[in-house]
């Protein structure tokens, strides 16, 4: 209940700040235009899932991170009350990454509504925007909010660690993967491949979206680890599943530090 | 006496007057005078309609070594019992109707069929249904001879286990139209024939191939669906075929080609639709062909083009939503592409002509990347994949120079 009402606070103010609304509309904008000039097909969904991968991680943990930091004082200001520090976590968590969620959900959502792409495109494919859009805001927010615990005092350390670990997970990752792959390219790498892209959410996440719009390509390899993990529902619920601990495991560290800090 | 003889043999004479003139027409019914197909060809002459009643006969090896029509009439089945071939047919002008032929033998020596055609001319083979046949229809050295609405599906596990659905051989002047095959090893099979015309069939489902076609000139194949088979569709060291408004759809896996050219000279492709492979069109030293008005969509690799592969002229096809547009192995390039639409193109059209402005380059670096290293696929749509696929595209190091589409049309064509 109390959650709830730190909640309501957290949404007043968010919203008081507008950017949220920003936020939502650049996805609005995006999804009407791929949509517009895309055409119906897979083609307007897959160009926004890709936007989705790269933004939804960037603005996720950078908000999370900051929000935490701007709200240092109301935080301060509640936790006098006889409030347990468990509710003030989800309440602050809460009321930044269900806005977040919110407006990424409306901002896509609406131009599919309008532009009938909904009862045209393939029911999975939608939702499967829909469901990774939400769940890679609460993950990296989540994130956010552990990068921001961890170094409360120091902003800037924070802020940069989350950007850059932003640009680590988005592009750098994927550079190393490449290396190995080239490196070791005459040894059976498939197994530890498929565990390398586990590791890292965004690979998760892309690779989510290629076993929906792309398996046509994957099914063209001609390893029999990955077509058996791409071609069966396994690869589906492995990834479903470690998207899962992901975005567990960043709250479940938040928490802790959350509540042994000193404010 | 003499005047006797004179009559009874101008009798004799109008009897096979009237016969040649109207043939007669004999009823073979499991319960009646006639109870076997066998006898009842054997008591059939030539020219004569051979009438099946609704029924089951258990009969094999039974030949039609005479012109004759023969004819079911409601559910006639006539059932192998995996003993042999069912239906042999070795005289000309022999029509078989609505009839259901099973279970031919299986056999790794001999290659037993639901209806054998051999060195005959004008054969009529319609609205016959082969069910769990080793080979379904199988000509050889025939000529003239049309297949038309045909049903044959196997259930074959394996492609040794297995015969194809319609296999000719050294045949000439062939017309297959609207049949069905599935479950068979290689749906249609055609080596060394010549003049066919390959109409409106379904083939789908197939162990390997929907149709494998080897050393098979001046043939013509159109409008058929081949859906979901093992390898795609195979068609090989061949001159002058004509393949137009076929479908090619979802064959899956890491050696199934909507299409696989090998050794195809002078041919035209036109009209096709590629949708969901993962590989649309596989080319391999195939030369002087037209590729036209085709449809790309969906594909893992719209089109894999081996660079022994020359002068052959990519216009007006669709490349819509393909994970790879083509990919190439080398960096020499002799075939034209243009006028094409390209749904990756990402250049501008500022005078309006419909035509863009700057070239697309359909082969991107991530795919010369996966060719060398296959498990870097899973790194497909990663956002560094994009960044050296841009890089590559302003500045082509390892992709193919000239393998450009220097006039990419702005709109889909229709």
């Amino acid at each position: 209940m109390k959650t709830l009402t730190i909640l309501k606070y957290q949404w007043k103010d968010l919203f008081r700040g507008k950017w949220i609304i920003g936020y939502g509309l650049i996805y609005l904008l995006v999804a009407d235009a791929m949509i517009r000039f895309g055409g119906t097909g897979p083609k307007a969904m897959l160009s926004i899932a890709n936007v989705m991968l790269l933004l939804i991680p960037l603005v996720g943990m950078i908000y999370g991170a900051l929000y935490l930091y701007q709200s240092r004082e109301f935080t301060e200001l509640l936790l006098a009350q006889p409030l347990n520090r468990r509710t003030l976590f989800w309440g602050l968590f809460g009321g930044v990454a269900m806005p977040l969620a919110l407006a990424f959900s409306l901002g896509v959502g609406l131009p599919m509504l309008y532009s009938g792409i909904i009862a045209t495109s393939p029911i999975v494919s939608v939702l499967l925007v829909l469901v990774l859009g939400n769940v890679l805001t609460l993950l990296f927010t989540g994130l956010g909010f552990w990068l921001a615990l961890a170094f409360f005092n120091d902003r800037i350390k924070g802020l940069g660690f989350a950007l850059v670990s932003w640009l680590f997970l988005a592009i750098l990752y994927d550079g190393l993967v490449l290396l190995t792959i080239v490196t070791f390219g005459d040894y059976p790498i498939e197994k530890p491949m498929l565990a390398l892209a586990l590791i890292n959410p965004i690979d998760l996440a892309r690779i989510t979206v290629l076993l929906n719009f792309d398996v046509s390509a994957l099914m063209g390899y001609t390893g029999a680890v990955f077509s058996r993990f791409f071609g069966s529902m396994l690869g589906m619920s492995v990834a479903a599943g470690c998207l899962m601990i992901w975005l567990g495991l960043p709250l479940w560290r938040s928490v802790q530090l959350f509540k042994k800090k000193d404010f | 006496m003499r005047a006797f003889l004179n009559i009874a043999a101008l009798i004799l004479w109008m009897v096979s007057q009237v016969q040649l003139v109207s043939a007669r027409q004999l009823t073979v019914a499991p319960n009646g005078p006639v109870s076997s197909v066998k006898e009842g060809i054997a008591l059939a002459s030539s020219g004569d309609t051979l009438v099946l009643k609704e029924g089951h006969y258990d009969e094999y090896d039974i030949t039609v070594d005479k012109p004759l029509t023969i004819i079911g009439e409601g559910q006639v089945v006539i059932d192998g019992n995996r003993k042999g071939f069912v239906l042999v047919i070795t005289a000309d002008d022999v029509t078989v109707k609505n009839i259901e032929v099973r279970h031919a033998s299986t056999s790794f020596m001999e290659d037993y069929a639901g209806i054998l055609v051999e060195n005959t001319n004008n054969t009529v083979i319609e609205n016959v249904t082969l069910t769990d046949n080793f080979f379904g229809i199988y000509l050889a050295k025939s000529s003239n001879a049309l297949i038309k609405d045909n049903h044959i599906t196997a259930s074959g596990g394996r492609e040794t286990s297995s015969g194809n659905g319609i296999h000719l051989w050294y045949s000439k002047d062939i017309d297959i139209q609207g049949n069905y095959v599935e479950g068979h090893r290689d749906g249609l099979y055609f080596e060394f024939v010549e003049g066919a015309t390959i109409s409106g069939n379904v083939s789908e489902h197939n162990i390997r191939y929907g149709i494998h076609f080897m050393y098979s000139d001046n043939c013509r194949y159109e409008g058929n669906t081949f859906r979901d088979n093992g390898g795609g569709v195979a068609v090989m060291y061949t001159q002058n075929v004509e393949i137009i408004n076929n479908r090619f759809e979802d064959n899956w896996g890491s050696s199934a080609y909507g299409m696989l050219l090998k050794e195809i000279n002078r041919s035209q492709i036109e009209g096709n639709e590629f949708v969901n492979n993962s590989v649309g069109l596989y080319i391999e030293a195939t030369s002087r062909n037209s590729i036209k008005k085709n449809s790309f969509r969906q594909n893992g690799w719209a089109i894999k083009l081996m660079a022994n592969s020359t002068d052959n002229r990519f216009t007006e096809n669709n490349f819509i939503a393909n994970s790879f547009e083509i990919s190439t192995n080398s960096r020499q390039n002799y075939n034209a592409f243009d006028n094409n639409y390209w749904s990756q193109y990402e250049g501008y059209d500022l005078d309006k002509d419909g035509i863009g402005d700057v070239p697309h380059r359909p082969v991107r670096l991530f795919s010369i990347i996966v060719e060398k290293h296959p498990p870097s696929l899973l790194l497909l749509r990663s956002l560094l994949i994009d960044i050296l696929d841009a890089a590559e595209k302003f500045m082509p190091v390892l992709t193919p120079e000239t393998l450009i589409d220097s006039q990419p049309k702005m709109t889909k064509i229709l």
